[in-house]
């Protein structure tokens, strides 16, 4: 990833080796994390009222937001915005991946694309998990990432598709069977769920919560991190990048102050308010 | 006004057959018009002569009161005007003959000349004279007015008031166990209608419960009465009771199925609500489903309800938007609105461009119906299955890894707590 080199090389003397800190997002790769995950709380606070329209909170999270109407138009907005994001990234990968040819992009270490080596992972770690086995070491993106992100792109897809569907149905009803119509809604609620339920207690814990990260995971915020994490988390990486002698160009500022600070009040409220719909949404099937 | 004073003279001379009326007509008449005015001018005039003097020698003092500490004054000028003011004192108080008379006088029997409303209010539900004698909505006795007169207790747009004196009070549900229905009325639309319109055609108490002879809800002669309600209804809204006759409800009433809704199972009794009121849309929908079960939990499932669930006046389709209100028809019949022929126009109503193809889409569908529904069915169990197989595993692999990583965590501090020490 060239930009990602680029980034880096004018620190790279300046900071001693224990204090490194290395990229590992671009600045657009985070806006665009940003973006997603703001459109994404929108569009699950809006949606998760339609969802569960009969529960108690229900109504008063519609008039929180200024009543039905406004549910309806937050939730078209964020879709519009969200779908105009998904674009950017499949054009931005086209781009990438198709025109330049640039390598890493669709097979390689570096790729998104899942491999043999994802599979073992996931039986090495399960393995680790019950401690018969050794813990795994991964690459640039680790298989539940990787699963993250196709989680995401298929979710899109669907929810998307069927969003726009029901919201132009008279269009969609030129090509689409009668019962496609009653089907729309059913995928378009259940996938949303699944995503809802999936990014606010299996994304959240994964890359957040879970000890090597607690309370949060700033990289997605700051774009570096520490050398320790780094070899810590991406071992393999880091040793691939050591022996290509690749390491240095990837090193980056270590973030101010009021970036973590920045980062940790966005990224706090981002998982408060995804909690906070977890709790409702659950709530929803118990009580 | 001079309608009334002839009415009042032939009161005065019921006997207009008397000869010499009729051999010399015009002479006559032109003595009773003159009769007319000087009765015009006795009844402006204040202790005039018909309420007579001996009487209101004593009665007039406003400060009068019997022995148990009533009024017993009586203000001759109101009565003088009032319905009753032709007649004269001993008319009713038919047992005081002399002066002094007795302490306790007989009470005055209403039904000596107002025969019919009496044996009328006697079947009533106030049949109790004790609790309800005529005064109590005619207002007191020596200043009745027709009920045609703006200061009537019985007048159109003072009846709600004269009910309500009663019926508007906590007491009622305690003692009968009846709501108070005042205040309901009062803000429905024909409250609305008859007190700030000030309609006289606007529905009061009365143009439902009768008068005089008002009969619970549950007696089947009762207007009230769940089979009756439509024609009480319709004595205004004949149209909709037309319609009504003609759909699927009224034909069940009609057939004496009294589950079938009637006009205030919707529209309730009193506190009737503008249809077009987001109140009135929000409450349709759970009435028709307290019937129609199998129609509101699938219709729960679309769209239409999660969207009109979330309150306020919101356009989503309730039951009514597409069956119809009032003559509701099945699909078979070719006028219903939700006739196959119809469909395209009826859901163009909320949706433009509505085609053949869109309106193939189905209401009613139920996700959980494999035979009616397959397609659905099936897409609905691969989404459930996708969300219950990815969270299943990814809750366990979480949960696993959570307990992993902080045990490995632990023993690595534990292992630099040892060496630093």
């Amino acid at each position: 990833m060239p930009d990602l080199e680029q980034a880096a090389d004018r620190t790279a003397e300046q900071r001693p080796a224990a204090g490194r800190h290395f990229m590992r997002f671009t600045r657009a790769q985070r806006y665009l994390h940003a973006v997603l995950f703001t459109t994404f709380l929108g569009l699950a606070g809006t949606g998760l009222p339609l969802r569960f329209s009969e529960s108690i909170w229900a109504r008063g999270l519609a008039s929180a937001v200024g009543g039905f109407g406004a549910i309806l138009f937050f939730h078209k907005l964020c879709a519009i915005v969200l779908t105009g994001a998904f674009l950017v990234h499949v054009k931005d990968i086209f781009t990438r991946g198709v025109l330049h040819r640039e390598k890493g992009i669709f097979w390689g270490s570096t790729s998104m694309v899942a491999n043999w080596k994802d599979v073992k992972d996931l039986f090495g770690h399960m393995r680790w998990f019950l401690g018969l086995g050794p813990k795994p070491q991964f690459e640039r993106y680790a298989y539940w990432e990787k699963f993250d992100y196709w989680a995401v792109f298929w979710g899109m897809l669907v929810i998307g598709f069927s969003g726009y569907a029901m919201w132009f149905a008279p269009f969609f009803a030129h090509f689409l069977p009668g019962w496609a119509l009653n089907a729309v809604l059913v995928i378009h609620s259940e996938e949303g769920l699944l995503a809802i339920l999936f990014i606010f207690s299996i994304h959240f814990v994964n890359t957040h919560l879970r000890p090597d990260s607690f309370p949060m995971d700033m990289v997605v915020f700051t774009g570096v991190e520490s050398e320790e994490e780094f070899k810590h988390k991406r071992t393999l990486e880091y040793e691939r990048l050591a022996s290509q002698g690749k390491l240095e160009a990837r090193l980056g500022e270590a973030p101010q102050t009021w970036q973590i600070n920045f980062s940790k009040v966005i990224g706090f409220t981002a998982i408060f308010i995804g909690l906070t719909l977890l709790v409702l949404t659950l709530s929803a099937y118990f009580i | 006004m001079i309608g009334s004073l002839s009415a009042r003279i032939s009161l005065v001379l019921p006997n207009t057959d008397f000869a010499p009326f009729r051999r010399a007509g015009t002479l006559i008449r032109a003595s009773v018009l003159t009769m007319g005015l000087v009765g015009l001018l006795l009844a402006v005039t204040p202790g005039h002569l018909r309420a007579e003097t001996d009487c209101l020698a004593c009665h007039a003092d406003k400060g009068l009161q019997d022995s148990a500490g009533h009024s017993v004054s009586v203000d001759a000028q109101k009565f003088g005007s009032s319905i009753h003011g032709v007649l004269k004192c001993g008319d009713c108080h038919a047992d005081i003959k002399d002066y002094p008379h007795p302490d306790h006088i007989a009470q005055v029997e209403c039904k000596t000349c107002h025969a019919e409303p009496s044996s009328q209010l006697a079947g009533s539900v106030h049949s109790s004279s004790k609790d309800h004698p005529c005064t109590s909505c005619h207002g007191d006795a020596h200043s009745i007015f027709p009920k045609t007169d703006a200061r009537s207790a019985v007048y159109p747009l003072n009846i709600p008031r004269t009910c309500g004196a009663c019926h508007g009070t906590e007491g009622m549900a305690k003692k009968h166990g009846l709501p108070s229905v005042y205040p309901l009325y009062m803000d429905s639309i024909h409250g609305f209608a008859l007190s700030k319109e000030g309609l006289l055609v606007a529905a009061n108490c009365q143009s439902c419960h009768g008068s005089h002879h008002i009969l619970s809800h549950k007696d089947p002669q009762s207007p009230t009465y769940k089979a009756n309600i439509p024609t009480t209804c319709g004595t205004c809204h004949a149209k909709i009771n037309v319609d009504y006759q003609g759909g699927a409800h009224g034909k069940a009433i009609a057939a004496g199925n009294l589950k079938a809704p009637v006009c205030t199972d919707c529209h309730t009794a009193h506190a009737i609500l503008q249809p077009t009121e987001s109140a009135f849309r929000m409450q349709s929908t759970p009435i028709c489903g307290s019937c129609h079960k199998d129609k509101l939990s699938t219709y729960r499932d679309t769209f239409h309800s999660q969207l009109g669930s979330l309150g306020g006046y919101v356009e989503t389709a309730r039951c009514w938007d597409c069956h119809g209100a009032h003559e509701i028809l099945p699909a078979s019949d070719p006028r219903s609105p939700i006739a196959k022929a119809n469909l395209v126009a009826t859901c163009s109503g909320c949706h433009k461009g509505a085609n053949l193809s869109f309106v193939q889409y189905q209401p009613h569908a139920n996700a959980h119906d494999r035979k009616l529904n397959p397609a659905l069915y099936f897409v609905r169990l691969f989404m459930n299955l996708l969300l219950a197989g990815v969270l299943t595993f990814f809750v366990i692999h979480t949960i696993l890894w959570l307990i992993r990583a902080r045990v490995d965590q632990i023993k690595k501090k534990s292992a630099q707590g040892e060496t630093n020490a």
